[in-house]
This record gives structure tokens, sequence and C-alpha cells, in this order.
């Protein structure tokens, strides 16, 4: 029993130190590109896509072309055809067939000319309508700026006219809009980054700890 | 001997005499319970709910029902609240759905579209419900059944109808201004910065005799962002050929490499260069977000890069690819659709394609009708929503409502 728990804590160990080796090596390129970047960063990638093909393997070929196939769900056929085809790139004399597969599959995109509509146009304007505008409070009076810059910041994004004039100066306003969201946003980022440069510092000392406790301990 | 019979004699009536007061002892409990309970008001179980009906829901596919029932309202402060339950057929076996306060009389069913998932509810088909009043107490009435309830599907979302007319406006100015744009009418678009600058870029790269590094993003082919990049890396591809410089792609989605290889093999082709192109120029990196980035990195270290491009999708990577690309010293020009991103290509490279100035490139750089076409009607749509904003902020200042839920999505 004893030696099952001494067992246990000796793999944990070995395996938290060979996270926070990595995580040093990959800290070691803010100095410079070095050998033991090298070794963390052909090693991720090299995971990465091994552990993504079998992911896809589980997730989406098996549950949806050879289960389908074999419940019964015989059209699912077409999509597999059609990823059989992308193999024909390969073949110099044939691998124009293999661009019906990408067509296809790129021209499913216009399913979400809909969706398109509905978040960035019907919402986005039902959405600057509902703020309460007018004059009465310092609240309706922010609604109106707020309008005003939602339509500065579409003058912007007009590419037919040249912004000049009194047309430009307006399209000024709308950049000088989103660069403050922009800020806005760059600040709220960035602390969710040191957050999570915490963490990893955090999880550095939690290992040093537990080298600490199994060797001394 | 008389002498022990007498004391036998004590001692028997001695534990008779005890025995019968320890049986009265034990009895005297059971009987004040007896007592007690024959004493307490019996709590009778609770109304039973009534008068079960059910609604398809309009404007759906098929899979929402909403169910009401009565109650009697003196009884209402006697529950706790109902629960809902729902079968195939009246006599079938009753899955209990969700639950609803005592002063709540209707619950809204929403079945899974899904077949194997258990509350799948199929359209066109009959549903019976129960609803189960649950007591104070602790005690439980189940109603009669009710049904059959019937589910429709519409082919037709009411709701919608202002996304419906947007489509079509919208369908309608692309097909005009692409024919026009294909009668050869001139369609101007106002140059863009960054795109102005990918000349400069890559003219820079030749005369450093260092390569250009393309990136697409992490986004797949069918994101409106990596087809735009499409257009611009083939315009891009195209000058690099011209000028005989070098060109590396590494992609994060094998699809989007399959398509990059060949647009960059047309575009040596259109510039002459066939003999030029290879398809280790464009390769495919990992499909892991991170791994990617940090695969993207060792090969700006390592190859240094004159020029950098950074358009299409991209998410938390941006900033770390961007800084990169910063450090050695690069000209980065990058764009993306993507809001929150951004900001990170703004601080850290020296052209920014924001928003749709991403899609307007492309169609800046390719001049095709198709392109510059559908840009004109996307102005088109930016002035017709700036006028709704205008008059919907009149009409609301002016306590005109109707207006607002004219133009509302109602889902």
């Amino acid at each position: 029993m004893h030696e099952t728990i001494q067992d246990s804590a000796t793999v944990t160990l070995l395996w938290t130190t060979l996270g926070a080796l990595l995580t040093v090596a990959t800290f070691s390129f803010l100095y410079r590109d070095n050998p033991i970047y090298k070794v963390a960063e052909h090693l991720v990638v090299g995971v990465g896509a091994g552990y993504f093909l079998v992911l896809l393997v589980y997730t989406t070929l098996k549950p949806k072309l050879f289960d389908a196939l074999a419940e019964g769900h015989l059209w699912y056929i077409i999509p597999g055809v059609l990823g059989v085809l992308m193999w024909l790139r390969f073949s110099r004399k044939l691998s124009w067939i293999s661009r019906y597969s990408i067509a296809f599959y790129i021209g499913t995109s216009g399913v979400s000319i809909p969706l398109y509509m509905y978040n960035n146009v019907n919402r986005q304007v039902s959405s600057t309508l509902d703020l309460g505008m007018g004059f009465g409070s310092l609240t309706e009076v922010w609604g109106i700026l707020i309008v005003l810059g939602t339509l500065a910041g579409l003058v912007y994004f007009f590419f037919s006219k040249a912004h000049k004039g009194a047309f430009g100066g307006f399209a000024k306003f709308g950049i000088l809009v989103l660069m403050i969201g922009f800020g806005a946003s760059f600040g709220y980022t960035v602390m969710a980054r040191i957050s999570l440069f915490v963490q990893r510092i955090a999880e550095l000392e939690d290992w040093g700890a537990m080298l600490i406790a199994y060797f001394f301990s | 001997m008389r002498h022990l019979l007498r004391l036998f004699l004590i001692l028997l009536l001695a534990f008779v005499v005890d025995g019968q007061s320890v049986y009265s002892q034990e009895s005297d409990p059971v009987t004040s319970t007896a007592d007690s309970v024959a004493t307490e008001p019996v709590t009778p179980p609770p109304a039973s709910a009534f008068g079960l009906a059910g609604e398809d829901m309009p404007n759906d596919n098929g899979h929402k029902l909403r169910v009401k029932w009565q109650y009697p309202a003196e009884a209402v402060g006697d529950i706790t609240g109902f629960e809902i339950w729902r079968a195939t057929s009246p006599t079938g076996e009753f899955r209990m759905l969700g639950q609803a306060p005592n002063d709540y009389f209707e619950y809204l069913d929403i079945g899974n579209k899904e077949t194997p998932a258990p509350d799948f509810m199929a359209n066109n088909s009959d549903f019976f419900y129960k609803v189960v009043a649950i007591g104070k107490n602790g005690l439980r009435t189940e109603s009669e059944p009710g049904g059959p309830f019937r589910t429709y599907g519409q082919w037709f979302h009411r709701g919608k109808t202002p996304v419906l007319v947007g489509v079509v406006l919208f369908g309608c100015f692309t097909f005009y201004f692409i024919r026009a744009a294909k009668k050869g009418k001139e369609l101007y678009v106002r140059p863009l910065a960054g795109i102005e600058a990918v000349d400069e870029a890559i003219g820079r790269a030749t005369e450093m005799g260092k390569p250009t590094l393309y990136i697409l993003g992490i986004g797949t082919a069918s994101e409106i962002a990596t087809i735009a990049s499409f257009a611009i890396l083939g315009r891009v591809a195209k000058k690099i050929a011209e000028y005989q410089t070098q060109l590396i792609v590494p992609c994060y989605d094998a699809i989007v490499m399959s398509i990059a290889q060949d647009v960059v093999r047309s575009s040596y082709l259109q510039a002459g260069r066939p003999d030029q192109y290879s398809d280790d120029m464009v390769y495919f990196v990992t499909n892991a977000q991170f791994a990617y980035v940090a695969g993207v990195n060792g090969i700006m270290m390592r190859q240094r890069p004159a020029t950098n491009f950074y358009l299409g999708y991209f998410a938390a990577e941006s900033l770390i690819l961007a800084e990169t690309g910063n450090s050695i010293g690069a000209i980065q020009i990058a764009g993306t659709d993507q809001i929150t991103q951004i900001p990170f290509f703004v601080v850290a490279c020296d052209y920014t394609l924001i928003g749709e100035e991403l899609y307007a490139a492309s169609a800046y750089l390719g001049r095709d009708p198709l392109l510059l076409g559908s840009l004109k009607a996307e102005d088109w749509g930016k002035g017709i929503v700036m006028a709704l904003i205008v008059v919907g902020v009149v009409a609301t200042i002016f306590g005109w409502d109707g207006f607002r839920e004219l133009i509302r999505v109602n889902l």
C-alpha cells in the first residue's frame, strides 16, 4: 500500500516536473531563440498534430461517418465520398477533382448569411435604438453620444466615397470612437493574460513545493 | 424446607409484579403515541390539476408545445408547485420535463430535435401530458392525462421577417452592382493604407533578400475572413513571383493549406513563373492553436522574414505572433474581423485592416467585378442602416415605439 502511494506520488511528480520544465523552456523564448525552446516547440507541434489526428478520427470520422453508415444512414456516404476526393490531390492528373469537395465546403458558408444579417445588422440596430435617448438626464445624453459614435463608425467603413471634407471629419470621429473601444478591449484582455501568467507562476511554485515535500519529508 | 418454599413463593410473586410494571411502562408510550396519532388532523392529498390544454408554438420547427392547466384557487396555498410529465400515449411511460411554481399554470415544453435524445419531440406528432400537484405535506396528486396535443413545424418564422427583408434587399443591391461592374461601370473604392503598403513591404523583403511570411489565421476555409485573405494572398504571391523573392505560408488547417497551395500556384502561373513555385512554400504546421503559434514563432526567429502578413481569422495568438514579428524588425500588415484581436494588431503592427477593411482590401486589390459589386452593395446596406438608426432615434425621442418593433427580430 505504502509503495503504491509512493509510486503514485512519483508519477505525479514526474508529470508535473515535465510540465514545469516545458513551461520554463517556453518562457526561455523571451530571452532569445535557443535549443531548449526548440525542443519544447517541436514537442508541442508534434504532439499537437498527432493528438488532433486521433481526435479527428474519434470525434468526426467514427461517430459521424462510420457509425452513421453502420446505422443505415446511407446519405452520409456523400460527405464520405467528398472527403475521399480530397485525397486525389496527390495525383497530378486527378487533383482537379478535389476542387469539387473544396467548392462544396466553401459554398456552404452561404448558409450563415441570415445569421450574419441577424447578428451584425438587426440586433445591432435594435440594440442601438433601445438605448434611452433624449436630453432629460445624463444617461439619455450618453445614449445620443453612443448613437453618434455608431453612425460615425459606419461612415468610417464607407469605401465608395473618399474621406474628405465634412464626411472625412465625421469618419475621423468614427475611428476615434473605435480606438477608444479598442483601448478598453486591449486593457481588459491584457489583464486576463496577466492572470494566466500569474496562474502559471503559481503552478511553478506548487511544483517547487511538491519537490521539497517529496525529497525532504 | 418450609422457609425455602415461602422464599420461592415471595420471589415468584415479586417477579410477576415486576413484570406487570415493566409491561405497563413499555405500553404507556405506545398508548400515548396511538392516542396522539388519533388526535392529529389527517392532511388530505392536494387537489388535482384539471383542464389540461396544449397549444403548438408558432414560428418553430415542430418541437415546442405550451401546456396550460387549471387549479382550484382556494387550494393553491396547499401546494409548493407542479411537475409536468410527457408521454407519447396516455398509457405510455411518462417522463418528467420540469417544474412550475404553485402560482404558475403553464409550461413551455421545448423538446430536442435529435432522435436519440431522451426529450426528443417529433414534428407532426401527438403528445400527452400529466401535471402532478405537490402538496406542502409531501403528498402528490396526478392529474388525468391530457391530450393528444399535436406539434406543427412552420416553414416560415414570422418573427424573422426583418432578417429576410435585409437579406433580400442586400441580395438585390449585390446583383445590381455586380452587373454594373461587369458592364464596365467604374466603381470607386477609397485607398486603404494597409493595402497601399503591400508593394512597399514586398519590395523591402526583396531588397533585403529575406522571405515574406503570410499567415492565414486559424480559421477554417469557410470563414469569410479566410476567404478574403485568399484573395489578398493571390495578389501578394503574384507580386512575390514577379520580384523572385521567397514566400512562406505556414497553415493551421489542412483544407486551408490545400486552397492556399492552389492560390499561390495560380499566382505564380499568372506571373509567368510556374517553375518558381513549390508546394513546400505552403505547408501544414499543426491544428493546435498554441502549438501553431510556437511553430510560427520559431519560423520567424530562424528565417527572419522581412515582411509579415497576418490576414484572416485570429484569436488569442494574435499578440504573440505580432510581438514576435515586431521583435525581429519585420514590416507587418495585419487584418482581421475579430474585434477583440484588432487592438493587438494595432499596437504591434505597422498597418492594420480593421474589420470590414479586410473584405474591402480583397476587392481593392483584385478589382474583380464580383468583389467590387459586393463592396458597393455593402456600402448601400450601411447607408440604409444609418438611415434606419436616424429615423429610429427621432421616433424614439418623440415616443413612437412602433418603428422599433418594425425592425425588431422576435425569436
